[in-house]
């Protein structure tokens, strides 16, 4: 199906340079989608989501009688990220996230930034992120953020920003291994011919983040992921993370706490367990310390964890970093404890809660994307060039009445990238969602989901909102590299 | 070792399937026998289908007649039947989904395909409409057990799935005997006629089991037909294979536990009783007095697995 006549329509294009001509880096999947017939384009998206079907990864459709589920959509056209562009992402990522464990620590301890009087004391006791019981804590290693994802946007001027740093164990990763292993199903010819790094070792690397931090003197200890349930959202990953570990995958009733010791209840009796991947958020994991109506948790097991019988992760209290207000300190937060200059650039972002910043985002609603700090998955969002003046007027009254709660930012014109829409490939808008593990060093994986915005114009890339996702080429070879993808 | 939830869990979605598979396999033998009854249409029987269920109470809740449209849906896709097709595929998947990180992912993947098989054919109500349907559910079964035996270490895990399929089969075969028992003889056929023996061969056909009786019996009649079926030591649907089987699996269960455990005491009653029972004499007290009894031993030993493995 020929791309000549593919049209950027003036935005940054993920495979193309301008209308009609790919990135040097691309050119080579462009050809080889050049040669595939339009038929046989839309027969191979059918038989990839026949495959993901199959494979379970659905969700239940909202108020279908039926039991009707569906997949989350996904585009075969992968998007390229070059070996350039990654090797300066991983650095940015690595910065950020070693800065931002300083910080948490430092927060929860010593509390030497705000002294020091670069973040504003009200900015972290108002947040809804700040957990007082973490006060005090020290997790095993210094390490907070075990597993993070940091979504990015590309503007115009195709530099990458960082939109969002997602510190409380993000979701998504399985869709990144999933959507690779259907790729080299429906694309084997492309992979063969661009160098893509592999994403199928991650399973490996996130169990030997989990082993290092293993109480001490426990050279093989037991690892298992905590799931809400069948009925969360997000178990399939849940699932999908202890198959790749091949360890259990516990609900909250198979855990048991006695004498500050976390025990699982097996066949064969009750096993200690080390170490805890939890996929619970923070205030529903102990109800005699956080929510006391939370059915989810499981009681005593943040003694356990301040004992030291047991790791978390991540650790509680990770969210007061990934707040969307302390984001805009997180410049200074890195110049602060590494003395350097932030290499992933964040987007301007303007404060609700500072008087002139307000006003300056009450004045001009109708240019701005405005959102809750505390919500995610799109809701809680203005989209201003995009949005009615009642709702301009009604996000001016919220913000007026809780301006700590909101902050905005300019309408960024994201990237594209070329996806199967009907009959022909267009161009939709997408973000970039790279994941991170931190044990021993901060290794971040080279690939990660992008998601995709699947009607035309739209902004929004969240499943919820009509989102859909592609698998992630990162090109080049790494160190990582083992044959394979 | 494994977590009680999910020894629970993998033992129930074996069983699930088992049942599944087994009720497809009563419609089946439902079906031969008529053919060979030579019944028309008019005269078919449905109602023996419903008896040997042991749910006849659900169905006459619901139901007003015993016709092949409402008997189809009861035991197919019912979903207030707790033990239709559809309810049984469906409870096998939500438990495979609870267990999916330890058994092989293909064996998640063609019970998801099952149940979605199930879904796109559930408006339809009569047995030719269906066939390849219930041809596809029994085979779904053979291609469970075979990826099952191929695939899964010999752990703890395939010791409950083991047990779950084959106390479930045990039960089921007594069963499916039960159907033709309850079949209604037209005037002038009699006990051990040809007809009945054809019937019989029908009988063995829905269980893969004509071929392994012959070479045992070498011809059909009521009484070989029901040893062959109870008490064959050799036969892998027979209800003494699957309980020294599943005896088997319990005990090997048990070999890594601290303490003795009740559930082998409740098992080995039962298998004891199976290997003191005669043909003659249950053919005297009658077949179905005998599978009822027999499933209340069943019960008892399924709920000692309960407390000695699930409850703690």
């Amino acid at each position: 199906m020929s791309l000549e006549s593919y049209k950027t329509d003036g935005f940054f294009d993920e495979l193309f340079e301008s209308d009609g001509v790919p990135h040097a880096a691309a050119a080579a999947l462009i050809e080889q989608l050049d040669a595939l017939s339009r038929a046989d384009l839309k027969r191979r998206q059918k038989t990839a989501e026949d495959i993901l079907y199959q494979s379970g990864n659905t969700f239940n459709v909202y108020g279908d009688k039926k039991g009707t589920e569906k997949i989350l959509p996904f585009d075969i056209i992968p998007r390229l990220v070059s070996s350039t562009d990654w090797e300066r992402l991983e650095k940015g990522i690595a910065q950020r996230i070693h800065a931002l464990n300083l910080f948490i620590q430092d927060i929860y301890n010593d509390q030497k930034i705000i002294k020091d009087k670069v973040v504003p004391a009200d900015m972290i006791f108002s947040s809804a992120c700040y957990l007082k019981p973490c006060e005090g804590l020290k997790p095993p290693k210094g390490v907070w953020t075990h597993i993070s994802g940091t979504d990015f946007v590309r503007a115009g001027d195709g530099e990458f920003y960082v939109l969002e740093d997602n510190l409380r164990c993000p979701s998504g990763i399985s869709y990144v291994l999933e959507n690779r292993a259907v790729l080299k199903r429906i694309l084997p010819k492309a992979f063969q011919t661009l160098k893509v790094r592999p994403v199928s070792h991650y399973g490996d690397h996130l169990y030997k983040t989990l082993k290092h931090i293993a109480p001490d003197g426990k050279d093989d200890p037991v690892i298992v992921v905590l799931t809400p349930g069948i009925y969360n959202s997000a178990y399939f990953e849940h699932a999908y993370l202890a198959q790749q570990m091949g360890v259990p995958l516990c609900q909250n009733s198979d855990l048991i706490v006695e004498d500050n010791i976390v025990y699982m209840r097996t066949t064969r009796g009750l096993k200690q367990v080390d170490v805890i991947y939890r996929r619970i958020d923070d205030e529903f994991i102990d109800p005699t310390v956080f929510r006391k109506d939370s059915l989810l948790g499981v009681p005593g097991i943040m003694n356990a964890y301040r004992k030291g019988n047991v790791a978390l992760a991540n650790a509680p209290g990770t969210g007061i970093a990934d707040d969307k207000a302390i984001y805009t300190y997180v410049p200074k937060i890195i110049k602060y404890y590494l003395g350097e200059e932030a290499i992933a650039q964040n987007v301007p972002t303007y404060i609700c809660e500072d008087d002139k910043e307000r006003d300056y985002v009450l004045a001009n609603l109708d240019k701005l994307v405005v959102k809750a700090v505390n919500l995610s998955g799109g809701y809680g969002m203005l989209i201003g060039p995009k949005s009615t003046k009642a709702e301009q007027k009604e996000f001016a009254e919220k913000i007026k009445a809780a301006p700590r709660d909101y902050i905005a930012q300019p309408t960024l014109s994201l990237s594209r990238a070329p996806t199967l829409i009907g009959n022909g490939i267009e161009g939709r808008h997408v973000d970039f969602r790279p994941y991170s593990l931190y044990g021993e060093e901060i290794f971040t994986l080279p690939g990660g989901l992008t998601r995709v915005a699947l009607k035309k114009g739209s902004l929004v890339v969240n499943s919820s909102q009509g989102g859909g996702s592609k698998d992630t080429w990162v090109l080049g070879e790494g160190e990582d590299f083992g044959g394979g993808v | 070792m494994m977590l009680s939830r999910v020894a629970n869990s993998i033992y129930w979605m074996s069983r699930y399937l088992e049942r599944a598979e087994n009720v497809a396999r009563f419609i089946d033998v439902n079906t031969h026998l008529m053919l060979d009854l030579g019944l028309s249409v008019e005269e078919t029987q449905w109602y023996p289908l419903i008896a040997t269920s042991g749910d006849d109470e659900g169905f006459k809740k619901r139901y007003s007649v015993a016709d092949e449209k409402s008997v189809v849906r009861f035991l197919t896709f019912d979903e207030k039947n707790p033990n239709s097709i559809l309810s049984s595929i469906f409870r096998a998947r939500e438990n495979a989904r609870t267990v999916r990180e330890i058994i092989p992912v293909e064996v998640w993947e063609k019970i998801n395909e099952l149940y979605h098989l199930t879904q796109a054919h559930s408006r339809k109500r009569s047995v030719e409409a269906l066939a390849d349907y219930y041809t596809e559910v029994r085979q779904s079964g053979n291609l469970f057990s075979g990826m099952m035996i191929n695939a899964m270490s010999r752990g703890d895990g395939w010791h409950f799935a083991r047990m779950g399929q084959l106390l479930e089969r045990a039960d089921k075969t007594a069963r499916l005997l039960d159907v033709k028992y309850f079949l209604l003889l037209p005037r002038g056929q009699q006990v051990d006629s040809p007809y009945d023996n054809v019937q019989w061969g029908a009988v063995l056909k829905s269980v893969n089991a004509l071929e392994m009786y012959r070479q045992e019996y070498h011809s059909i009649n009521y009484r070989d037909v029901t040893e062959f079926l109870l008490f064959s030591k050799l036969f892998p649907r027979s209800l003494r294979f699957s309980l020294d089987y599943a005896a088997l699996a319990l005990s090997n269960i048990c070999a890594e536990q601290p303490v003795t455990c009740p559930a082998l005491t409740e098992m080995g009653l039962l298998t004891q009783s199976l290997h003191q029972a005669d043909t003659e004499s249950i053919i005297a007290s009658g077949l179905h007095e005998f599978i009822d009894v027999f499933q209340a031993k069943l019960n008892l030993v399924d709920q000692s697995i309960y407390e000695s493995f699930f409850e703690n």
